[in-house]
């Protein structure tokens, strides 16, 4: 189709705007963490690197990472295992419900989080309590993981089918017992799968904000929840600031190594 | 010699994997036992129990869950006019967002995979992608630095002696529309940059102009990526309740009402929270129609 040549700078400039728009958010994140003043008024009145060093001595924003991130090992530990497990049942075998096991496997990111997280939360108050067991970090995983399953099935999934069972065959023929054609074929095939899959779980749990509100216990707070729960404190709010420019910066690990880990798997997926 | 060297095939390892290679079933049930313990046990369980609790009640005064079926939750959800205003209101807000995101995402996703030069697309695709990186929380945190009083809208609008919408329904909107807007442009991007230059070229030999061109061609075959898009748009819209407490103002939508049911009515809040559910799960049927989810 050849476009007139008004039409190509019209969808150029429009292109332009929406990049623009895309953008100008977050940038606005990152210039606004040297904003002296506590309130969002634009222009800034000046700049102030004060915030920065306030932020990096708040304990609370810091207890508040540290907890995120083991709620993203855990729950991303158990997605790889569980994960995988699914999709080698998926990928290499036939059987009856196989549908509806693919299907269960997405619910938890399809449903919205409220619903996950009070169903998870009174399931939990019936089934927890009555053994002594609170709320607590421990149930953010088990939350976080249940969702994030579906990450790490995708990615493995994926892989298992592009490349077919004949490789462990093979190695079966030339006498690998199962165990051995698993660490010395398969595996190896898997990794980047897996590697892409823990990426995007550890990403999707370090970012989650609703199921973590109903399955943590108190004190418990994440880094979204401690984000949340200081947004509308005036007080704060330059260190919020200060916390949120920081994960727009830190946003741009996870791109570089899902680009690393070629592009198909890991970018793609995130959908 | 040989005695205390057990020969291949003999030691455990070996044992228990000859066993699994004879046994698919065996190695099939070792493989779904854990993750269907998780999923089928804790996950459906979990939400069956919430459903069927939507059909329970509470003692208003002790706020306690009493155990006696009936539907009355369901009868409230249909009658009384605050919760058929909000759940109309988080519908048409889905809605919104969804017709948004596909305006905007046309003509970006038109640019980056028919008009941009080639080396620059993969580029591009990354700049669509990255904002998907960035955290939720971050930014609905911006729009809100944004639509603040004297923030970025406003000094922007001054000159045109207009002020920014500031916070309530549009604010939400506008807001979600961004949170979602990645997911509908990378469908469509993919889907345009699949497009055959020769069915193109074929519509122009036949004489149609680029308009007609488009109308014709293009946008029946793109209309599925689309589709696939709007899952996530609707979806992820209709169930969120962050965003309208923070650029929402006194905004309430269906996730609010199941949140501040939760404390003193659980039964209510379940009730409230399958509305969502029962209209993400009409739309995906809705959609499978148009054959979009076969290429989500």
């Amino acid at each position: 189709m050849q476009l007139s040549r008004s039409t190509r700078i019209a969808l150029r400039i429009a292109a332009g705007i929406g990049f623009a728009v895309i953008y100008i958010p977050l940038a606005l994140v990152l210039v606004n963490s040297f904003n002296p003043d506590r309130s969002a008024s634009w222009p800034p009145p000046g700049w102030t690197f004060h915030w920065w060093s306030a932020a990096w001595e708040n304990d609370g924003a810091r207890h508040a990472v540290w907890v995120s991130v083991k709620a993203g090992l855990g729950a991303t530990a158990i997605a790889l295992v569980l994960g995988t497990l699914i999709a080698f049942a998926v990928a290499r075998h036939r059987f009856f419900g196989r549908n509806a096991v693919s299907f269960v496997v997405v619910l938890p990111i399809a449903l919205p989080g409220i619903v996950t997280g009070i169903a998870l939360n009174s399931a939990f108050g019936t089934v927890l309590e009555p053994l002594g067991v609170g709320l607590g970090l421990f149930t953010v995983i088990v939350g976080h993981a249940t969702f994030c399953i579906v990450v790490v099935f995708n990615n493995v999934v994926a892989r298992l089918r592009r490349t077919s069972g004949s490789y462990e065959e093979a190695a079966m023929d030339l006498g690998a017992h199962t165990f051995r054609a698993f660490v010395d074929v398969t595996f190896p095939l898997v990794r980047s799968s897996l590697l892409a899959g823990g990426l995007l779980a550890f990403a999707l749990s370090f970012d989650e904000i609703v199921v973590t509100t109903f399955t943590a216990g108190p004190g418990v707070e994440t880094l979204p929840i401690w984000i949340f729960n200081n947004m509308t404190r005036p007080q704060q709010a330059p260190v919020v600031n200060v916390v949120a420019a920081v994960l727009v910066l830190a946003s741009v690990i996870p791109i570089y190594l899902a680009q690393r880990l070629s592009a198909d798997t890991a970018t793609e997926s995130r959908i | 010699m040989t005695a205390t060297q057990p020969a291949a095939g003999r030691t455990p390892v070996r044992r228990l994997a000859g066993l699994l290679h004879r046994h698919r079933r065996l190695r099939l049930s070792l493989l779904l036992t854990a993750p269907l313990l998780w999923l089928a046990v804790l996950y459906l369980g979990s939400l069956a129990v919430l459903f069927v609790s939507a059909f329970w009640t509470t003692n208003s005064f002790t706020s306690e869950v009493v155990r006696v079926w009936s539907t009355d939750n369901f009868h409230a959800l249909l009658t009384t006019p605050v919760f058929r205003q909000v759940i109309l209101r988080s519908i048409g807000v889905a809605l919104a967002v969804t017709v948004l995101c596909a305006l905007i995402a046309f003509p970006l996703a038109f640019f980056t995979a028919r008009v941009a030069r080639p080396r620059w697309r993969p580029l591009l695709v990354v700049a669509i992608l990255t904002p998907l990186w960035a955290s939720y929380l971050v930014k609905v945190y911006a729009w809100r630095l944004i639509l603040s009083q004297d923030g970025l809208a406003d000094w922007m609008l001054k000159p045109f002696g207009l002020g920014g919408p500031g916070f309530g329904l549009p604010a939400t909107i506008m807001t979600l529309t961004y949170l979602w807007l990645p997911y509908m442009i990378l469908p469509i991007h993919t889907a345009l940059e699949q497009l055959p230059a020769n069915l193109l070229d074929a519509s122009a030999d036949l004489g149609a102009k680029p308009g007609r061109t488009f109308r014709a061609v293009v946008l029946p075959m793109v209309l599925p990526a689309v589709a696939a898009g709007s899952v996530f748009t609707f979806s992820l819209s209709l169930g969120d309740y962050i965003t309208v407490q923070i650029v929402g103002g006194k905004t309430q939508l269906i996730g609010n009402l199941v949140y501040s049911n939760i404390e003193l009515n659980l039964p209510m809040a379940a009730a409230l929270g399958t509305v969502p559910v029962v209209v993400i799960v009409l739309y995906l049927l809705a959609m499978r129609r148009t054959g979009a989810l076969s290429s989500l």
